[in-house]
This record gives C-alpha cells, structure tokens and sequence, in this order.
C-alpha cells in the first residue's frame, strides 16, 4: 500500500555544481564588442543592440526615450509603415527600450531572416530621420496613455517611491508630464540621436542558434560605423527628507499601492549577493515569509513582493503590494513584523534549506536556454562584472548561515530607514 | 517584395501517449536538452462550467488547490524544498497547473499532484483566506483600474445565454464572498477526478521511468465520471446590440465584438489570420489607418479568445480626445468593409503567416509551454494536432479570409459598446 504521507527522496538543489555557458566574445572591426551564445533547438536568433543612450544621458526630461521610440519610425528613404512592413513581412519582432544608462533595439526573427534585417537595423540606427509628424503624434498618444495610467494607484506609487529614493532631478526619480511632452523637440532629438547612436558605440549580444557567417554580417553591417564608447555622467542622489506619505489619488479607490523601499548599494557592494537570499527568505518568492503571512494567513492582498533594484549607480530594496484600503496599515504593521523577526531570530535552518533549494533549482532551469543564458551574460558585463559574481552567488546560496543573514537584517531592514507610502 | 514561402523547418514535438485503467490520459514529451522537468495537469473545467449564481468558482477553486492535500498539509513547501516552482491559470475553458522543478526530484511533482487530485483537504481556514485573495485579486484588476469593467460589460452585452458570459473572476464579488465548503467539494469531486484530467510529463524524463510513475501514484485514484458538458447554446444573433456607458476614465473608448467560431472549426486559422491582418503589430491595417493616419483613436488593438466553444472577434481602441465616437466608429466600418469587399495582398497574407511561425518558434523554446501546448490539444482532440497546427495557417488563401471576414462582420452580428468619459 502506497504510503502517501511519506515524500519521495529528494536530492537537494544545494548540491548541484552549477556551471554558466562561456559567453564568445568578438570584436568587430572598428571594435565595437559583440558576445554570442550559440545554443538551442530552434531556429531563432535574439540580437540586442544596447547604446549609451539611456535617460542618464540626456539634459531634457523624455529626450532619450523619445529618441529610443522613434528609431523604427522613419529614415532619409523610407516610411514608418515601410519600415514596419518589412520587420513585420519576415515575422521578426523589433522592440525598443530605453533605461537609466543603456537605451536597447531588441530583434527576435527567424535564423533564416537575420540577412535581409540587418541592413534594416543598420538604416536605423544610422539614418533615422524622427519626422515631425511622428513626433506630433507620438506626443499626442503618450500624453493620453499617461492621464489613463495617473488615474492607477499601483503607476503613481511606482513613480512617487522612485523619487523619494533618488530626486525627482535623478535620472532614477524622474517621470514623465504632458508638460515634458509637450516641450520635445525634434532638432533636440536629432542632437541626441547624432551623439547618443550614430556617433556611440553599441554592445552587441546575440544568442540563439547562430548561423555560419553571422559574425561577418554584422561585420558588414555594424563594423564600419564611427561611433566610439561613451562614459556615463554620474548624477548626484536627493532623496527625500520626510519619508512617510500617504496620497489620494482617487476618490472611489478601493485598494491602496502600498510601497516602502530604502537606499541600498549596488552589485558591487559585498553585501548585494547575501542580501539577495535574505530577501527571498522575506519576500522574494511566493514561499516567503511576506507572501505566507499577508497573503497565505491573512488574505490582505492578492500579491505582495519584496525585491532588489537592479541600478548601476545605486539601488534601494522595495517592497510593493496592493491591499484593500480597510486593510492597508495592518498590511504595513504585518510587514514591519516581519522585518522585526528577521533581525531578532535566526532564519531556522529547515526554511534555509527550502529557500537555498528554491534559488538552485530556478537557477538551474534558468541556465537552460540561449535567452536566459544571455541575459545573464548582459546583466554582468554591463555592471562591469564577469563570471565569478555568478559563481560567488552560488557559493553565498549554498553556505551564507543564518547568522550572516540575521546581521544583515539588522543592517538593512531597520524602519527607520525606508520610505513608507501608500496610494489610493 | 517575393513569397519567402514556408519552409516547415520546425522539429516536430515528438510525445508518447497512455492511458491509465482509471482513465487518466499521460503524455511524455522527453527533451534530453534540458535539466529540468516540467509535470503539468490540465482539467477539463472553466468558468464556463460554473452555476450562473456562484460565478468565479472555478478561478477560486484554483487557489484552493494550494491549501492542501489529504495526506500533504502544505502542497508548496516540499515542491520549493525540491528546487521546483508552480503556478496555475483558469480560464473560461479549461484549469491548468504547471510544475518546472530539477528532474532529479521528478517523484515529488507526482506526489504533489496526485494526492491533492485524491482529494483536498478542505480546510475552512483555507476557504476564507483564498475568498479574501481573490476578492483582492477582483477588486486589483478589475474594479481599481479604470476601463475594469469593460469585460464584463460586454460580454453580458454579447452573450444571452451560454456561460462565456461571466469572466473567469466571476460577475460579482458577492458570488466568492458566499462561496461554501459543501460547493467546494461537490465541485471537487465532479471536476477532479483523473478521468477529467490530462497529465504531461516533458524534459529530461523517459517514458518507461514515466510510466511506473503515473501507475503507482495516479494509479489507485478512483476514476470518477467523465463529465458530459452540455452547456446553453448561444443562439444566433440576429439583430445589433449597443450598449453606452458613462464612467470616471480621461478616455472615451470604443470596444466592438462579433460572434465568431470556435476553436475547432475549420474556420478557426483565417480568423486568427484576419485578427492579425487588422490588429497585429505596427503595420496592422487599423494600427496604420486609424492611429497614425486619421489620427482617431490613440491606440487600437484586434484579438480573439480562441474560445472551446463560439467565441468572439473583439475590437478596442481609446479615442483621441475631440473626436466623436460615431465618426471613429465609422472609420473603422470602413476598414471592415475593406477586408469584406476586396481580397487581402499576396504579400500581407505572407507576412502573417510569417509572424504566426516565428510566434510558434519562440514559443515551443520553453518546455514548459510545450507541455502546456500538448495537454492543450489533447484536451481539444488529440495532442498530435499540435503538430499539423502551422501547415493550417500556411493553407488559409486570401479568400478564406475574406470569407471570414462577410462572415463575421456582419451587423446583425455585432455588440457595440461605447465607454464614455463622464464630463
């Protein structure tokens, strides 16, 4: 008779010696530097272009964003709609987005199609043309879909915290208007696509399974081009004094955006790694002690979630939830609770366990395909990091103690020290 | 520009298919690729198949699914402790659960997910938390949002009788606030039984290791009776329908459906082709037309649901501000009058047959949404169908389409709702 109280054996996810794909790294000819991870089945290629061309860069509120949006949207010889027809005729998806620091094209296309897109990609970052027209209707719709997203608690809180972290002068505390919309204009965009891409430098990474020849395509295409490394300004911090706010958004709200959030240093600081586990113990997965309390035992929300901010200059560890308003201070009594026992006991070491098998079992399905494996690769070289922070992390999963968390508890998850806000 | 054509490069997702004496379907799709093993378990039940006065059940039952087990008070514990992650979605169709965890530990996703479909533990405690959750989840998504509302509006507008009615969430909040412990389980053992349910076991697995498996734990576990589904149908509309209201939102908003078929028909691939024709990407042709050159609405999208039973082809756009909701309303008929009168282009009728094979490319990269694919099309027939899906998109000519199209929009088949902001 099968006895299904007993659990089958398990081997422990702490035990498996993980092992990160090298990246290849080449160097086109006028140096621009580009890293490949050649894996998968299918036949399907990711390629990012990332430019110093992120909002750190720019001395106009929306310009490098605008900038970013508007590359697809007409060059010296073809439409916006052309341009969107021969993305769209191959199958291929061209995305852009814009960061603190970087600004990015994404394209996903079949491995058959890179050779007819790369000229594509070539015009627009060489040629891009940012009509007037386009800009005038840009404008327009983004000042639209903004008053639609200011009438959303959870949009108003996410750019409120973001200030009182860093200065509404901070790239990283900054937001949009219909003020700042309204005062773009296209030879500014024109300056700053002339600085910030024809004349910059991109990174390059692609992944995917990679056909014969790429290299020397985009060797044709990317490696003839000017551009040189750009160094990003470094802005100085202004958080805020007063660090609780309550806000009224809307009247008829039925929930609050709830977000507290502290300072807290970047990937490089010793302590970023450990924290990262003490944070799953908190809040970092959906077994966390925030997501079993205020959820699991209380019903307050439907989610709730701590997490690190992954910013090159400086972060800040943010807890972020949606609580019915009659429930909103006790969401914030609960989490503060929380905090309390993390510094006043240590973790016990069954739930150690579980949260270290937790993170090497994600850690290893992430490491499965070229995607992922890329985005790792990304996420280190553009902090300036290589594989031994990947390996560092794994060694800190597997032996960090419970007392090296409770210190680090009682470092960072002090009240005092975190803006508390909460948006209806 | 010339037809690239569709080569059929794709691998074709290989899976071993049996069924248990109890009725369970198992299909095993090994991919050595990987170090990971995806267990997913689909039951045949949506919101479709709840009582029109306790809606939202089956999306509440889905939560409850975590609260433990008969034998196992706590389902995500030991799943976390194996190094594995889960999650669950309901729709108006189907329940799904999904596990990735390090194959090594692949026992514990069958321990898991056997003895909670033995039977839960029903606890209270459980109930009245998830029923708050879910009330948070409601009121998160739907009620503090502005355009929440939306489909619920028209869906009651749209559909008089058959269950697609109601949203997955359920019509109102009263409905899981009242939810009882006797519904629960009577639910439980109608839905969740193993002659119900479709289990996947994908990635670094064997069949034989799977086979053994899915005997010893699913084995014993009473086979339950196969749920006969006999819902209302809808019937035919015969006559527009208009629906206006006024609410606190900056944006005036048009939200437009039509009745279209269900996912099984022979018409369902120069529908999902159409919807791309009109909606899809920044070429689409109501993007183009009506967004960037009348500069009507200031964002448009075209879709469908893909629905088990009839669904519907929706069409939503917000307004640019000063333009009457008539005059937008009729650029867009005049759009539809286009794909109705003339034939589609060789060439956009490629382009999305492109877009619909590099969509299946990236998807089938994930294991995880190959199991959930395979279970997907047994559940409609026969998981193998997964594999001929791409051959049916690339047979769809430009008449089929534009059949779909007189087909579909016609007025007398339309549901009009105009979502207008109050002054």
């Amino acid at each position: 008779m099968l006895n299904r109280t007993q659990a089958p054996p398990i081997v422990d996810a702490v035990a498996y010696q993980l092992h990160l794909k090298p990246v290849t790294r080449a160097t086109l000819d006028n140096g621009t530097p580009v890293y490949m991870i050649d894996a998968g089945a299918e036949e399907v290629l990711q390629l990012e272009w990332i430019y110093p061309a992120g909002n750190s860069y720019e001395t106009q509120n929306l310009v490098a964003a605008t900038v970013n949006f508007l590359l697809r949207n007409g060059t010296s010889t073809k439409t916006a709609l052309q341009i969107n027809e021969a993305i769209d005729y191959y199958g291929a998806y061209l995305n852009r987005s814009c960061f603190n620091e970087q600004a990015l094209m994404t394209l996903h296309c079949m491995s058959r199609h890179i050779e007819a897109l790369l000229p594509l990609v070539r015009e627009l970052v060489i040629d891009a043309v940012m009509p007037e027209d386009e800009l005038q209707l840009y404008r327009q719709n983004m000042k639209q879909r903004l008053e639609v997203n200011l009438r959303k608690a959870d949009f108003v809180a996410g750019r409120l915290i973001d200030t009182y972290l860093f200065g509404s002068d901070h790239p990283y505390g900054k937001f949009s208007s219909a003020e700042a919309f309204d005062a773009l204009e296209r030879s500014t965009l024109l300056q700053f696509y002339e600085t910030h891409y024809r004349q910059a430098q991109p990174i390059l990474f692609v992944a995917g399974k990679i056909p014969k020849g790429l290299l020397s395509q985009l060797n044709r295409y990317f490696g003839d081009l000017p551009g040189a490394p750009r160094t990003c300004p470094l802005h100085s911090i202004e958080p805020a004094t007063q660090k609780k706010y309550r806000i009224n958004n809307d009247p008829q709200g039925v929930q609050g955006a709830i977000r507290l959030a502290r300072p807290f240093p970047n990937r490089h600081h010793p302590d970023f790694i450990p924290v990262q586990l003490l944070n799953a113990v908190f809040g970092g997965f959906f077994g966390s002690r925030l997501m079993s309390n205020i959820r699991e035992d209380k019903g307050y929300t439907y989610g709730i979630h701590s997490y690190l901010l992954n910013l090159q200059q400086e972060g800040a560890w943010m807890i972020s939830t949606e609580a019915g308003t009659e429930v909103t201070e006790a969401t914030l009594t609960e989490v503060y609770r929380e905090m309390e026992r993390l510094r006043n006991e240590p973790i016990d070491e069954d739930e150690l366990l579980l949260v270290r098998n937790y993170m090497m079992g994600g850690l290893l399905g992430d490491l499965d395909g070229p995607f992922q494996l890329v985005g790792r690769w990304k996420n280190l070289i553009l902090h300036g990091l290589d594989e031994n922070y990947f390996y560092d992390t794994i060694r800190t999963i597997k032996t960090a103690s419970a007392a090296d968390l409770q210190a680090l508890a009682n470092r960072y998850l002090q009240p005092d020290a975190f803006y508390e806000l909460v948006v209806v | 520009m010339t037809s690239l054509g569709l080569p059929l490069l794709f691998a074709m997702i290989q899976f071993e298919r049996f069924t248990l004496s109890n009725g369970l379907r198992v299909l095993v799709h090994p991919d050595p690729s990987t170090p990971m093993a995806v267990v997913n378990v689909l039951y045949n039940v949506g919101a479709r198949d709840e009582d029109p006065q306790h809606t939202g059940f089956a999306h509440l039952f889905e939560h409850l699914m975590f609260g433990g087990s008969l034998q196992i008070p706590d389902y995500d514990e030991p799943l976390q402790m194996a190094g594995g992650e889960n999650n669950a979605y309901t729709t108006n169709d189907l329940t799904n659960y999904y596990i990735q965890l390090p194959a090594d530990n692949l026992e514990t996703a069958f321990w898991l997910e056997s003895d909670r479909m033995l039977s839960l533990a029903f606890s209270e405690k459980s109930l009245a938390t998830q029923r708050k959750v879910v009330c948070e989840e409601f009121k998160e998504h739907y009620l503090n949002k502005p355009y929440g509302d939306t489909w619920h509006k028209m869906r009651e507008l749209a559909y008089q009788v058959h269950p697609y009615r109601w949203m997955t969430i359920g019509k109102e909040l009263s409905h899981i606030e009242k939810a009882t412990l006797q519904q629960v389980k009577s639910f439980f053992f109608k839905h969740y039984t193993p002659c119900n349910a479709i289990l996947v076991v994908a990635g670094a697995v064997d069949t034989t290791r799977v086979k053994s498996l899915a005997e010893k734990w699913f084995g014993d576990i009473p086979s339950g009776t196969v749920y006969n589904r006999s819902l209302a149908t809808e019937p035919k509309q015969t006559a527009a329908r208009h629906l206006t209201i006024e609410a606190s939102v900056p944006l005036d908003m048009l939200c437009k459906t039509w009745h279209m078929g269900a996912r099984q028909d022979a018409s369902y691939h120069a529908t999902d082709l159409l919807t791309d024709i009109l909606g899809g990407g920044a070429s689409s042709r109501l993007y183009h037309t009506l967004v960037k050159e009348q500069q009507l609405f200031s964002s448009i999208d075209c879709y469908h649901f893909a629905s088990s039973d009839p669904g519907l082809l929706a069409i939503e756009g917000k307004l640019v501000k000063g333009v009457s909701i008539e005059k937008a309303e009729q650029a867009l008929t005049g759009q539809l009058q286009k794909v109705m009168d003339d034939l589609i282009g060789e060439n956009e009728v490629q382009k999305v047959k492109n877009k619909t094979e590099s969509m299946i490319a990236f998807e089938d990269m994930s294991v995880m949404s190959r199991a959930a694919s395979l279970a997907y099309y047994e559940l409609l027939g026969d998981a193998a169908e997964m594999n001929s899906e791409l051959g049916k998109y690339e047979a769809v000519t430009a008449a089929a389409i534009r059949e779909q199209a007189r087909t579909i929009f016609r007025e007398e088949n339309s549901n009009t709702l105009y979502y207008m902001a109050s002054s």
